[in-house]
C-alpha cells in the first residue's frame, strides 16, 4: 500500500473504537455518546447505551447573549446515517 | 506532463499535487477548519481520499481559546474547509 509510510488510514482510529464509548459530534449542534458496535466506509454507525445531547439556542432576552439550553435523549440501540456525522471521538480521551 | 491514466502512486510526494502536500504534513501540527466555522487542532495522524483526517491531541478553539479537548478525533471529510499546516 501506498499509505505504508503514514502507518494507518482516518477510519483505523473508529475501528480502534469498536465496543468502546465514544462521542460523536453530529450537524445540527447534536452529540451522542455511547459503545460503538458497528461502522462501515459511510460513517453510518451503531451505537447501543445513547445518550443524545441536543444542543439548543435560546434569545429570549435580547439584551443577553443567548444561552444555550441542552435537552438529553436516551437510546438503546441507534443507527445514525454516516452523512450526519462530523466526529467521531474516544471518550475516555475527552477532556470537558 | 502527466496524463489521466497516471495511478495516485505516481503523484505520491509530488508537493504540486494536493495530496502531496498533505502526505508531507503528516505527523505535522495542522488547523483544521470546517464548513460549520469550527476549527480544531491537533497531530496530523492521517488523511484519505475523502479527506476524512485522524487527529492526534485534538484541540477544539473559538476565538483563540481551547474550549475542548478531543485527544484522538476522526473527523469526516465533507465537513472540511481546509487543512494548514501550523508553522512550527
Amino acid at each position: 500500500m501506498d499509505e505504508k509510510d503514514e502507518g494507518h488510514e482516518p477510519l483505523d482510529l473508529v475501528r480502534l473504537c469498536i465496543d468502546e464509548v465514544v462521542i460523536v459530534k453530529l450537524r445540527g449542534d447534536r452529540e451522542l455518546k455511547g459503545r460503538l458496535h458497528a461502522y462501515d466506509s459511510h460513517c453510518n454507525l451503531v451505537l447501543g447505551e445513547v445518550e443524545e445531547t441536543i444542543f439548543v439556542a435560546e434569545e429570549d432576552d435580547e439584551d443577553e447573549a443567548p444561552r444555550v439550553r441542552t435537552v438529553k435523549k436516551q437510546s438503546e440501540m441507534l443507527f445514525v446515517r454516516g452523512d450526519s456525522v462530523v466526529l467521531i471521538a474516544p471518550a475516555e480521551g475527552v477532556t470537558q | 506532463m502527466s496524463t489521466n491514466g497516471d495511478s495516485p502512486e505516481e503523484f505520491k510526494g509530488d508537493s504540486r499535487d494536493p495530496s502531496g502536500f498533505l502526505s508531507e504534513i503528516i505527523g505535522a501540527p495542522v488547523t483544521v477548519k470546517l464548513n460549520s466555522g469550527i476549527i480544531y487542532k491537533g497531530d496530523l495522524q492521517s488523511v484519505d481520499g475523502y479527506m476524512n483526517i485522524a487527529l492526534e491531541r485534538c484541540e477544539e478553539v473559538s476565538e483563540g481559546k481551547v474550549i475542548r479537548r478531543w485527544g484522538d478525533a476522526f473527523v469526516r471529510g465533507n465537513n472540511v474547509t481546509y487543512i494548514s499546516a501550523d508553522s512550527s
